[in-house]
């Protein structure tokens, strides 16, 4: 009886579960353009690198045309890394159209936002149309393939990046590290109580 | 004692498996189309005295839509992250200022906002960027989103409130809703709000 309750039990977190992220990416701006993995395990990498180190340097193309090199920041702004595992799925269309309206917050907390996948360019480009007119840097990591993501330990065994979260201060120095379960969009306050503890050093 | 354990285990494999492929709708969760009743939802009473006198909701914890002060009222089913929503947003302001501005449907139509899969925090982003004026709440566990059947967002549905208190669905479609004087108009006839007599 207690065994049979206790699988009731599982049944209905399973549930539960399933069908709360089943539930992601509804806006009525990607409809039938997303592809949806199902689920998928929650975090696939093992980290390279730690709070307290110097984030790795590196060099991106962004979808401006433009490279953006990460130490080109050092000394005059925070950065926050946003890597989301890939073009047109779920969740990640679920994400950065909503950092797109919080300029303001990041802009108080003297933070730029570099957002970050394995896509290639005009993926990205196409991909990110449908947002609307981003006001921070996308940029691709896609050759050498994941490079960078596989740097900073979220490079997945498939080939796609992590949802992770990378806050590195002024001096180039990593001060948080959020490797979300991929299934989940992370919300936007702990994002921004990360921010806000640079302000108290 | 063996075999009744294996055909346990895979039975519960076998509920599990199909639950991957069911969703709220599979769930008895559905979309409430025209003439249909809202689904049961427990909102929290807000904090905010001002949206509490303008949804007429005095004391307790929760209240569901139907007990709103309102002949009409028109519920938005959106997301800070949603970019048809963010667009939208000055559109359903101006709504809102339509009503509010005319004597005749001031009090008479209320509107509300549900953020599904959005923290408080999330919402009350989404209701400081666009400047929203009306009452704004969160659904961080697609509760509320799971008992609408999962609709995509931006999604509008129209609910005339009797005087008995029951309800019924005058609107129910997904997407934007076009020019905030028009579907005022729309929403003003579906509803029957003048039958009998405008004010």
């Amino acid at each position: 009886m207690r065994r049979s309750g206790m699988g009731m039990g599982i049944l209905v977190s399973l549930t539960i579960a399933l069908m709360s992220t089943a539930a992601l990416a509804r806006s009525a701006a990607f409809k039938n353009n997303i592809y949806d993995p199902g689920q998928l395990k929650p975090v696939d990498s093992a980290l390279r690198v730690r709070v307290g180190e110097p984030a790795p340097d590196f060099t991106l193309p962004a979808i401006t045309g433009e490279h953006i090199t990460l130490s080109r920041f050092r000394g005059s702004k925070n950065v926050v890394l946003s890597f989301v595992p890939a073009a047109w799925t779920p969740v990640c269309s679920d994400q950065w159209p909503g950092y797109n309206i919080v300029k303001d917050l990041f802009d108080a907390r003297d933070a730029v936002l570099l957002g970050i996948t394995v896509d290639t360019i005009p993926s990205l480009f196409a991909w990110t149309q449908q947002m609307g007119e981003l006001w921070f840097p996308v940029l691709s990591d896609f050759w050498p393939h994941g490079e960078v993501a596989d740097t900073f330990g979220v490079l997945r065994s498939n080939g796609t990046a992590e949802r992770a979260i990378f806050i590195i201060d002024k001096a180039g120095i990593i001060r948080s590290i959020m490797v979300g379960d991929i299934n989940k969009r992370p919300p936007l306050e702990d994002l921004i109580r990360e921010l806000d503890k640079l302000g108290d050093s | 004692m063996g075999h009744k354990k294996a055909h346990t285990t895979l039975y519960l494999i076998a509920v599990i498996a199909s639950l991957l492929f069911l969703d709220a709708q599979a769930f008895g969760f559905k979309t409430p189309q025209n003439g249909d009743v809202l689904p049961d939802i427990n909102i929290p009473v807000p904090h905010n005295e001002t949206e509490r006198d303008y949804l007429g909701i005095k004391g307790g914890k929760f209240f569901q839509i139907p007990r709103i002060k309102a002949a009409v009222v028109i519920m938005e089913i959106f997301s800070m992250y949603c970019p048809y929503c963010q667009r939208e947003a000055p559109e359903v302001n101006r709504l809102y200022k339509l009503i509010e501005d005319d004597p005749g449907l001031r009090g008479k139509i209320k509107l509300i906002g549900l953020g599904i899969g959005n923290s408080t925090f999330e919402v009350e982003v989404f209701k400081k960027n666009y400047g929203v004026p009306f009452p704004l709440f969160a659904d961080k566990d697609f509760r509320f989103h799971e008992a609408f059947g999962e609709v995509r967002t931006p999604y509008f549905i129209g609910v005339k409130i009797n005087a008995d208190q029951s309800h019924q669905v005058f609107y129910s479609k997904l997407g934007g809703f076009g020019r905030a004087e028009e579907f005022l108009k729309l929403a003003v006839r579906l509803s029957g709000l003048y039958e009998g007599g405008a004010p």
